[in-house]
């Protein structure tokens, strides 16, 4: 059967989230640190929007682009958060979740043998999505010494002749990086000298600690060159709903249009309703939420520090990434070996890229209750570990 | 923004067992400032109290809640305080609020039996001289309680591991 079967997709390499989750569902009592997703229910406002939405019969397809209200409403939710104006008509356009927004934004841009640079560790889907579309991935590792932010230099020696654009994701996943104003200043003209264009998938945007997240696209010259990807899943808490969007010049919109609208038709019309009233009426929400995080965070983050595990203090999203090399231990026989002994599950590096490994991500999606109990366990496997 | 002791309020009236080094912790500020803070709003009280959320009917059928309106006639200058305060007494009484609409008072009982709860009605509320008539509602399940699911075993809807 396999030889019928396309040569691109056999040597993709499955997920190495995918491969742990089999091994950790399977483990009776685990208590895990390894959710990618908010432990919050979307606020009840938003499903009751849905909610009503379905039940007025709703359920029809929508505009490929999406509702015209629903872009309406994420124009503006983007000018009140980075002041900067799209057209909801034409520079801005609703997919199924992020993830739909970073395959078809790659397979827009991209002709065969095409560079396309992207930052690493970093969400488990750019990789093969380069991939898919013909591109040539050329990760850019990055440093936990510089708190995985992206530097100048790093850039600069990445870029060759070939080079198409910069993929870029902060606030980060799986590191808990941001980038501030003067870090991303420091790449535009890099970016600008090399004609490059640039997908920068804010995911997080909500989610950053102590300052307010900054998008590269608000940097002089970088608005045309960017695909601005965003959603409403961590944000809001609406991560089964399917639901993101891109922003961008009207060209490359108009474009990925195309894609969308044959491999999909559109985003799923109830949860556009739903989306609406995130977007009217969920800042509060966000808000409330951003502070639980915030309130876990400095908590993990003290504890990891109390057991000697050496992490940066993360500004954003809702994950830690602590080295654990003085163990010895490849990330993915640590975290094996910790769900074995101890039933916790946290997430091997390497799942995140080469450069993850040596690191394991812990989320803090959880309340302060089960965070306690995951350390008292982790506490008593390393030292152990540490005594051995 | 909210203030530090809006946000204590906040984590100890889901978690009331947070020690205030986790508040320290999870607030970024001192201990003393923690402590200082918890004791002026135990002071002025606002913290009225650490209690635990217990769903007696898992554990004893002698557990009895009742809602009981109460119609009262007012009292000259004092309005309904001195009634409220009367009531309040009794340690059968575990909450009592003055309320809009047809009666006056809603107050819930609880008590071992149906039977105890009837007693006290009629031998205590009912015969206080401002009371004009009582109506008593008997809880037959009690589903959510201070804002928690008391049926279903709150599980974590996620997948164990996600990207």
């Amino acid at each position: 059967m396999r030889e019928l079967l396309s040569q691109k997709v056999l040597q993709l390499k499955p997920s190495g989230i995918r491969k742990f989750f089999d091994v950790a569902n399977e483990v009776p009592g685990v208590i895990s640190l390894g959710v990618g997703e908010p432990d919050f229910d979307t606020p009840y406002h938003i499903r009751e929007a849905a909610v009503q939405a379905m039940q007025s019969g709703k359920t029809f397809y929508t505009a490929n682009h999406g509702l015209l209200e629903l872009r309406r409403e994420i124009c503006n939710y983007t000018y009140r958060k980075t002041g900067l104006k799209y057209d909801p008509e034409s520079q801005v356009m609703i997919t199924v979740g992020g993830s739909e927004a970073i395959d078809i934004a790659l397979r827009t841009i991209i002709n065969p043998g095409d560079e396309i640079l992207y930052i690493e560790p970093s969400f488990v889907s750019y990789l093969p999505c380069i991939i898919m579309a013909d591109g040539v991935p050329v990760p850019i590792e990055l440093k936990q010494e510089n708190r995985f932010r992206l530097t100048r230099e790093q850039l600069e020696q990445a870029v060759t002749p070939k080079s198409k654009a910069l993929f870029i994701s902060y606030p980060n996943n799986p590191t808990g990086a941001i980038m501030e104003r003067e870090d991303l200043e420091a790449l535009a003209d890099v970016i600008e000298r090399h004609n490059l264009l640039v997908i920068s998938d804010e995911i997080y945007s909500e989610l950053t600690y102590g300052q307010e997240h900054v998008s590269l696209a608000s940097l002089p010259g970088m608005k045309e060159r960017t695909i601005m990807i965003n959603g409403f899943s961590k944000n809001f808490a609406m991560t089964g709903w399917r639901l993101g969007y891109a922003l961008g010049n009207q060209e490359v919109i108009e474009q990925m249009i195309k894609v969308h609208q044959y491999v999909i038709m559109c985003a799923p019309t109830v949860s556009q309703y739903g989306a609406m009233e995130a977007m009217a009426n969920g800042e509060a929400d966000a808000a409330s939420m951003r502070e639980s995080y915030n309130q876990r965070r400095r908590y993990l983050h003290h504890e990891l520090e109390r057991l000697g595990l050496p992490c940066f203090q993360p500004e954003g999203a809702f994950y830690m990434f602590p080295d654990i090399r003085e163990f010895g231990m490849s990330s993915e026989d640590f975290a094996m070996d910790l769900l074995n002994q101890e039933k916790v599950a946290v997430v091997p590096g390497s799942a995140f890229g080469e450069s993850g490994e040596g690191f394991v991500r812990i989320s803090y999606a959880y309340s302060i209750a089960e965070l306690k109990e995951a350390l008292a366990r982790i506490e008593r496997y390393i030292q152990k570990k540490r005594s051995e | 923004m909210e203030t530090v002791s809006m946000k204590i309020l906040k984590a100890l009236e889901t978690n009331s067992r947070l020690t205030n080094s986790d508040l320290a912790i999870m607030l970024d500020v001192s201990e003393d400032e923690i402590r200082s803070e918890i004791s002026r709003l135990e002071n002025d009280h606002i913290i009225c109290g650490y209690h635990t959320l217990i769903n007696w009917n898992t554990v004893s059928d002698e557990d009895v809640t009742a809602l009981v309106e109460l119609r009262v006639t007012p009292q000259g200058g004092d309005g309904y305080q001195k009634i409220a305060e009367k009531i309040k007494d009794f340690p059968q009484v575990v909450t009592l609020y003055l309320v809009s609409g047809a009666y006056d008072f809603l107050v819930t009982v609880k008590g071992r039996t149906l039977k105890e709860i009837s007693l006290f009605v009629s031998g205590k509320l009912a015969s206080l001289p401002e009371v004009q008539s009582t109506t008593t509602h008997f809880a037959l399940s009690k589903y959510k309680e201070l804002g928690v699911d008391l049926d279903v075993e709150k599980t974590d809807k996620r997948m164990v591991v996600t990207p």
